[in-house]
This record gives structure tokens, sequence and C-alpha cells, in this order.
């Protein structure tokens, strides 16, 4: 366990002062929480300050293409039970931002870290983890982002001699090759509904097999690990085989898998199952995604969904027909500029939902439905699109700015 | 004309186990669905790289990816030899980016070494010293195809020469294309075609599509169909790589 038994030096207490300060000039300024800001600021006049203050706790890093930040939330809920946790709740997961969560935490056993993927390799180097869960890997944001495969070999090379448990997905093929460079890992059998970026062997380059959950190389014979813990439907089988339920209130299959792994990450640092997922059930909504926001008396749920894997984990949640569905898709910086993706997500699992599209590339959406001979209705904004869909719930599927378009719009 | 009539149109979507990173297989569904809507028979086959590639297609496939899976999927096809059977039959073929350059004599792999492509296209594909190239382009398409402005979005290191055979798909007006510097954007030779242009291409561009399946059935004309959101994209996306932001 961590103790406080070095404190901060002058210099990185004063890197976290002046972080503070220009966070709350940031965001007096209305620029958002200034987490980032203030992080950067302390970065600069201390470029060790993220690993000091790493020194003083037991820290998780959490990463994945889709569900780190709820997943994030899920431990952090569930680790309570041992000790304070100090978590970076709001998604800021990039050396700066997580710095800047850091330096909130004084009094924090556990440091819970949401890590982009990118900066895994780095934030394992110098924050010296306890446990690192690595959830999925899939194609996002391909116009600039590394290559999905390259990015599982940078985490490999990168947790190859980390001294941290690695709590594994062992049915992403990507995810077991970043892993099993290292010599602590717990597979547990997540589950991967999209299989598109694993049918080709991350060690050889042939071609995966893959009968039923298994998954074996033809020609190398890299193979699916033996995992120790499984969601099994609605529970979570533990190493001996005790089956514990999964309540939440999150939805979907993808959550109870997120919560899967967080289970077998709270069970390292000594929190039974059960109590952990306890915990787990209060976690309602994660920075708005899946929050029901009532408006003009419909009731709107917000999905958010920022990549092919993303859309078709939504699609298996969502009510069934007639339940109408708005999407939304924008292609702006932090989407992506490049809207090809929408061709590899099977908008055919949407047929007898009454379709809405909207957003800055909702003409991209209409010829993609088009083409999958769906019905729908384009609509100039938000507004057209709820007041023409009956009263009840609205399932409303979003990339990342339409998705905080949305939430600001509807006033959530 | 082959014997398109009897079996139906054989699509073939070549190695999506390999070439399927960037929403390439748009152009699959949209060749397939504008086959569907003027009433004819289509079996669209997937054909993963551990598989034969069948000689007897009508119209073959191929998308973009990433550096590692464009050598392997080049040398599958090579030992595979199929493509190159079908295409001496009249087949008709239609690449995208890492595929467009596997067409080719040769190209450059992930492992920084010339590498043999199947030599359907005159052309030979290098890595681009500059930037990469990213965003909407217009161009003209060779007037011998008869085809409106093309509109697609690029994103690729790759530069890609000419040889004297093979003619240029399209002329730029605004963005790379084969990043030569003379404005050509892709290339095409009898039923071979290759570009850099994603999107996917067909969505922005049915009347590709349209053109594959006239060179397939050996016709001038095809029934019209109902493409107001393809136009409506298109207008969209030609006044966006126009007015880059
Ligand atoms: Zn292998």
């Amino acid at each position: 366990m961590a103790g406080n038994s070095e404190p901060l030096s002058p210099r990185a207490k004063l890197a976290v002062t002046a972080g503070r300060a220009a966070a709350a000039v940031s965001k007096a300024a209305g620029r958002g929480s200034g987490s980032v800001i203030g992080g950067k600021v302390a970065l600069r006049l201390d470029p060790d300050l993220l690993g000091r203050l790493a020194q003083h706790l037991d820290v998780i890093l959490v990463s994945a293409t889709n569900g780190k930040t709820t997943t994030t939330r899920l431990i952090a809920e569930a680790l309570r039970a041992a000790g304070p946790v100090v978590s970076n709740a709001l998604g800021a997961n990039m050396p700066a931002g997580i710095t800047s969560a850091l330096a909130g935490g004084s009094d924090a056993r556990y440091g819970v870290i949401e890590v982009d993927e990118k900066y895994l390799a780095g934030v394992a180097r110098d924050t010296e983890p306890k446990a690192i869960a690595l959830l999925n890997l899939s194609r996002d944001q391909l116009d600039r982002a590394a290559e999905t495969r390259m990015l599982a070999e940078k985490w490999r090379e990168g947790l190859t001699g980390s001294k941290a448990v690695v709590i594994a997905n062992a049915d992403d093929p990507l995810i077991v090759w970043a892993a099993s460079s290292s010599p602590n890992v717990v597979w547990v059998a997540a589950g991967q509904e999209w299989k598109d970026d694993a049918w080709s062997c991350p060690s050889c380059g042939g071609v995966l097999q893959r009968p039923g959950d298994d998954w074996v190389c033809g020609e190398c014979g890299f193979r699916r690990p033996v995992p120790s813990w499984a969601l099994n439907g609605d529970y979570v089988l533990d190493p001996h085989g005790a089956a514990w339920p999964i309540q939440l209130q999150l939805p979907g299959r993808a959550n109870k898998a997120n919560a899967a792994t967080s289970a077998a990450v709270a069970a390292t640092f000594g929190v039974p199952p059960q109590v952990a997922l306890e915990r787990m059930y209060s976690v309602q909504a994660v920075a708005g995604r899946y929050d029901v926001v009532t408006y003009q008396e419909r009731q709107l749920r917000l999905l958010l969904a920022k990549n092919p894997a993303g859309w078709l984990e939504t699609f298996s949640l969502i009510d069934p027909p007639p339940t109408p569905v708005i999407l939304s898709v924008n292609a702006r910086g932090a989407d992506g500029t490049d809207t090809s993706w929408l061709w590899d997500v099977d908008y055919t699992r949407l047929a007898g939902h009454p379709i809405c599209v909207i957003g800055d590339r909702k003409l991209d959406l209409a010829v993609r439905l088009e083409v999958a001979g769906l019905d729908f209705r384009v609509c100039a904004d938000a507004d057209e699109a709820v007041r023409i869909s009956p009263p009840g719930r609205i399932e409303v599927i979003a990339n990342y700015t339409a998705f905080q378009d949305l939430r600001r719009h509807v006033g959530n | 004309m082959r014997s398109t009539s009897q079996n139906g149109l054989r699509l073939v979507w070549i190695y999506p186990d390999l070439l399927s990173t960037y929403g390439d297989q748009g152009n699959v569904l949209v060749v397939e669905r504008r086959a569907r809507q003027r009433g004819l028979e289509v079996s669209r086959l997937d054909v993963r790289s551990d598989q034969q590639i069948p000689t007897s297609g009508d119209i073959y496939l191929i998308g973009g990816g990433e550096d590692r899976p464009q050598r392997l999927a080049a040398e599958r096809l090579i030992r595979d030899g199929g493509l190159n059977r079908a295409v001496s039959n009249g087949a008709i073929v239609f690449s995208v980016c890492a595929g467009y350059q596997i067409l080719g004599h040769e190209f450059v792999n992930d492992l920084g070494q010339r590498q043999q492509g199947l030599g359907l296209l005159d052309v030979v594909s290098t890595r681009g010293e500059g930037a990469r190239c990213v965003g909407d382009v217009l161009a003209d398409i060779d007037e011998r195809l008869g085809l409106p402005p093309l509109t697609g979005f690029e994103n690729h290191q790759g530069v890609t020469h000419l040889g004297p055979t093979a003619r240029p798909f399209a002329r730029v007006r605004f963005g790379n294309g084969n990043g030569t510097g003379d404005g050509f954007e892709g290339a095409y030779s009898d039923t071979v075609f290759g570009t850099y242009m994603h999107g996917p291409v067909m969505a922005r561009n049915p009347h590709i599509a349209d053109h594959l399946l006239k060179l397939a059935l050996d016709v001038n004309a095809l029934p019209p169909v109902n493409d107001q959101w393809y136009e409506a994209l298109r207008n969209e996306r030609i006044a966006a790589a126009t007015q880059p932001a």
C-alpha cells in the first residue's frame, strides 16, 4: 500500500499550487473545468510532477478504445470500499489532465486513472502503477491516430518489465497481444462484439480462426488464454467459480463487461466481488453518457458512440422498435475529419425503428442509411427531430462533438 | 459480354480481414445496392486471405488498409494468382489506396522495402517525404469515361507514378491525388481501376458504381434510380473541397 512516506518537494508543491491557480483562472474565463491547462502549467514547472504525485498512491491505470471512462468510474467506486480514491473522473486522460486530477487528491490512497491509448506506455513508466486494466482496442479516428495494431505493439513494449498486475480482456486478440509481454496477467473473458479489427493474427499476420468464443491463429498458434474471471450473462464468475450478480444502472452488455473487469481489478486490492459490484450500482451516468433527459415532453437517452465498435455495442442496448432513434454525426477535429467509418457500422440493426439524422454530417448518414435500405428522415436539428418523434423514450446516438452539442442543447 | 446474365452479377470483396480498415467496404455495398435497384440478381462473395480468389467474378473490389496488412495481402494475392487470371478473362477490378498500390508493379512496404505488386496497373508507388495527404478532394474524371466530377476524401502517405500504359483516372482541382505534383489522381487501363479516394468513393460518386455495372453488363445505359441523397452529399462535399476551412 502507499503511505505518505515522502512529502512533496517544495518545487512540486509550487507546481501544484501554480497548476491550481491556472485552472481557476481558466475556469473563471469559461473555458471548461481548467484541469488540462492547470496540469500543463504544473508540468512545465515540474516535469516529473506526475511521477511524484503518483508515489503517494496505489495507482490503477485504465485504457481502451471504448469504455475507459465508465470503467474508471466503476473501479473508483469499488475501491472506495478500501480507502479514499482520486480519479480523473471527467475523462481528461492525457498527462496534463491526469496530473491535474492527482494534484487534487492529497489524502487519497488509490489513484484510478483513465489514460488515452497513445499515452499509456509513458504514463505507466511515470506512475509505476500497481494495476493496469486493458479492455479493448479497435479502429478509431483513423486520420489522426496510430494504426490499431501498432498501438498494441507499443503497449506490448511499454508493459514489458512493468511490475503492475495487468487485468486484460482475453476475448480481444489485440489486447492479449499487448498484455502477454507482462509477467503478471489476470485474464478476464469480457467478450467482444466487434471483431473486424482482429481477424489478422497480431503476432504473425496469419488468419485467426474464431470458433465460438475461442480464437486461435492457424499459423503460429497464438491463442486465447485461459481466463480466470468471466462475464457470463448477468453474472461475473470469479476464479473460484462463484457467480456474482451484476446489477447496474448503466445499460448494455459492454457495461457488464466493464463491471466484470472492474471486479477483477478490485479483487487484486482485496475488495471482494460482492462488495465491489454492490458499490458499482451507484454509478448512474458517466460524463452525461446514458443520461435520460426530459426535453419537449420526450425522454431522450443520450448515448455516445465514437467508432464502429462503440456503435455496435450501442445498438445492442437500445430499446426495441418502435422506439425512435436520432443519429447525430459530426466530423470536427476531435471526431476525426473522415466519415468513412460510418460504412463499417452495420446500420441494418436499426431496421424497424423510426430514424432521424442530424449533425454536421447528416448527409453522409443519409447516403449510408439509403444504401442500407432503411427508412429515415433528415432533420435540420435536434429540435425538429424531437418534434416529429412521438412522446416517450427516444434513443439519441451521437459521436463525440455531436454528443457535446446535444448535451448543451437539451440542458444536460 | 461475360456470362453475367445467367448467374446474376458476381461481386467479390477481396480480403476483408486485411484490407477493410477505412470504410471502403461501402463501395461493395453501393455497387450491390444499385445493381439490385435495377432488378439484377447479385451474389456477394467476401474472400478472406486464407481462401482462394475465385476467377469467375464480374467485379472485384479491394480496399485500403494499414501498412503491414498491405504487405501480407500483396504476398497472398501473388501466391494465389486468381485475380490476375480473372482480369485476363475480362473481369473488372476497382481498388482503393493500399489496394491500388498492390495492383501496380511495386510499392514500399511497412519494412521500408520495395515490394512486388500484381502488375495489373502500369504504376509504381513510393512513400512520400512530405506531409500526409489528408482532406477533401475535387477532381475531373478522365473525359473518356464520361463521368461527372470526382469527390473524395484522401488519407495517405503514398506517391504513385503512372507508366505509359496507365491513364490517370482523374485530374485534381483541389487536393493531392497521386501525390506526384502533376495533378493526377488514380489510374486505370481497360477494366482495372485504382484511386486514393476514400469516403467511400462510391458513396460520393455513385456514377462510378454505375460505370462498373455498365462494363460488367456490356450496356450503355442503366435505368435511373433516386439519387437525391447522393446528390445532396456530393454538392456539400464539393463545396467543402473548394472552400477549405
Ligand atoms: Zn499467428
